[in-house]
């Protein structure tokens, strides 16, 4: 059931045209900030590292506003009443939605590589391209399960969309996707540990640059797996009470 | 074997709340103590105008939304507390063109909501080119559904609905915008899937919708089951009534609220259908109003009048009005 929900909502999120161009141009923002980051800061040899770290930025914005926005955008859709009515729990009936918004979170990646070797001549020597392929799709997953437990608070604010804008940047800046973490405050340290965005970024930056991948890999669906069971009880609690206020519907 | 659907002094008020610093709470009493058992195979109509609760007591039944107070009970099981129990034997299908994917095809629509609703891998197939053959919507399966017409799409929402083939359909206002020969279609399927023994709540605008297909009829107005019964039961609401009916353009607001006050008149109303107005009243069947309401009528360009015995829906306007 997962498997399919999550390929036919791939589908759907892969067909508007308006998402798709989206995700393919941004990156060419991304991969020139990152290019250009890197070459000033006379670190040229990294420049594949910066451009997979520009791509996770990416896959974070895909997550963050995709499984954030992802309840309301049903409820716009007109489907959420339709999807709830299922006879499956909440966790189920969402998270394939929130591992769609992930999954199409990597056309940013794939794309800011191209870009990267198109406009910058950036050459694909993975230290690991092994490694790279397979962790590539498990942190990938993995951010989707984060995003469930962002699915299930975002709905009960009010101004989600507001606080979606807020932690875009802050996010992929404090679990080092671009920056290394070391260069940041102290305070930022546990914040990033816990983060699964900071163990995604870092373990295909050791698959990019060389480095223990799957420590990195492990801890990462770890914390994801942990986000996915609190997103499971949050949005029960969030079931029963949008049943009581009548929010599944927009009218 | 008990009823399909039972429902004991049901409420439903809602809550809303405005202002930042002054907060104040606003309460709607959508639904106010609605009792109704619907028997097993049963095609059971609500009737009501709008805002009168109709769409909240589906909601209230298929568990979108919880009593506030009040019981209902889906082929014995409490809507509140068994909800997945309930979900697994209902099947709800809405009017209007939303609540499909539409950028993927109604065979894809069809197989996720499979997914979703259970139906077991091996059945899916079976069930899926059953139901478009049902629907009429066999050869356009692998299209998108953005390029679907309305009636197309609602069809699909049937399909949708009757997926794990629910014991209960709700149906809400399922005809709305829909061409007459398609919604006569649609009345067709309707009435299959009560004759092989589904139990269907249906809520509809249409009359003769209600007349041709609905074993039993409740109205509802204010919340409340004004009346109840089979359509020639309550047609007897608008019994020791006559009914002239008057073609007209432009009649004003006032005119009608004049007519109303002639002695012998019991309602007066008119429905718009284009720039044609069919201006219809009820008056005691002793009395002779037509004289009196064509004078009133002075200076508006008026066309056929007739003379007529009340139907289901001069019931319904009877009901509604003493409500």
């Amino acid at each position: 059931m997962i498997a399919i929900g999550t390929l036919l909502h791939v589908k759907q999120l892969s067909r508007s045209g308006l998402e798709l161009t989206i995700s393919l141009f941004i990156p060419i923002v991304q991969a020139t900030l990152a290019v250009y980051l890197f070459r000033s800061g006379g670190e040229s040899h990294r420049l594949l590292d910066a451009a997979v770290g520009a791509g996770m930025m990416g896959v974070w914005s895909s997550v963050l506003f995709g499984s954030g926005g992802a309840i309301q955008s049903q409820r716009w859709q007109g489907t959420l009443e339709m999807i709830m009515l299922a006879p499956r729990r909440p966790v189920l009936v969402l998270l394939p939605i929130t591992l769609a918004t992930a999954l199409t979170g990597t056309y940013a990646l794939l794309a800011t590589l191209l870009w990267g070797r198109l406009l910058y001549g950036i050459r694909l020597d993975f230290v690991h391209p092994a490694a790279f392929v397979a962790a590539a799709p498990v942190v990938i997953l993995s951010l989707g399960m984060f995003g469930l437990l962002l699915a299930a608070t975002f709905v009960l604010l009010r101004n989600a969309n507001a606080l979606a804008n807020t932690l875009e940047y802050p996010v992929w800046l404090v679990s080092g996707i671009l920056v290394p973490i070391t260069v940041l405050p102290t305070w930022t340290t546990p914040l990033a540990a816990a983060l699964p965005t900071t163990w995604a970024a870092r373990a295909l930056r050791e698959a990019t640059a060389g480095g223990p991948v799957w420590p990195s890999v492990g801890i990462c669906a770890g914390i994801s797996l942990i986000c996915l069971a609190l997103g499971a009880f949050a949005l029960t609690h969030v079931e029963r009470r949008a049943r009581a206020a009548a929010t599944l519907a927009l009218a | 074997m008990g009823d399909a659907i039972e429902a004991a002094r049901l409420r439903r008020t809602y809550r809303s709340r405005t202002g930042f610093i002054r907060r104040r709470t606003t309460e709607i009493e959508a639904v106010r103590g609605v009792d109704l058992t619907v028997a097993r195979g049963e095609l059971f109509g609500l009737l009501g105008p709008n805002g009168a609760g109709k769409t909240t007591t589906i909601k209230l039944l298929n568990t979108l939304l919880i009593p506030t107070s009040g019981t209902a009970r889906i082929c014995g099981f409490d809507v509140e507390r068994e909800t997945r129990e309930v979900r697994r034997r209902i099947g709800y299908v809405f009017g209007g063109d939303r609540g499909l994917y539409d950028r993927l095809s109604g065979l894809d629509n069809l197989r996720y909501f499979a997914e979703l609703y259970g139906v077991p891998p091996r059945d899916q197939k079976r069930r899926i080119a059953e139901l478009l053959d049902l629907v009429k919507l066999a050869g356009r399966e692998r299209e998108r559904v953005e390029g679907y017409s309305r009636g197309m799409r609602q069809r699909l929402h049937i399909a949708r609905g009757l997926l794990h083939s629910p014991e209960v359909l709700f149906l809400d206002e399922p005809s709305i915008g829909v061409d007459p020969v398609a919604a006569r279609e649609l009345r067709r399927t309707v009435a299959d899937l009560a004759a092989t023994g589904t139990t269907v709540l249906l809520t509809t605008h249409y009359m003769a919708e209600a007349d041709e297909l609905c074993d039993r009829i409740a109205v509802i107005a204010d919340g409340r089951i004004q009346a109840l019964g089979t359509p020639a039961e309550l047609r007897t609401h608008a019994d020791g009534r006559r009914v002239v009916e008057i073609e007209a353009y432009g009649v004003p607001d006032d005119t009608v609220a004049g007519l109303q006050r002639l002695s012998g008149v019991r309602e007066a109303a008119v429905e718009a259908r284009g720039a044609l107005q069919i201006l219809t009243v009820q008056s005691d069947a002793g009395v002779d109003v037509q004289g009196e309401v064509l004078h009133a009528l002075g200076g508006v360009r008026l066309g056929r009048v007739s003379t007529r015995e009340p139907t289901l829906e001069d019931a319904y306007v009877a009901i509604v009005s003493g409500s």
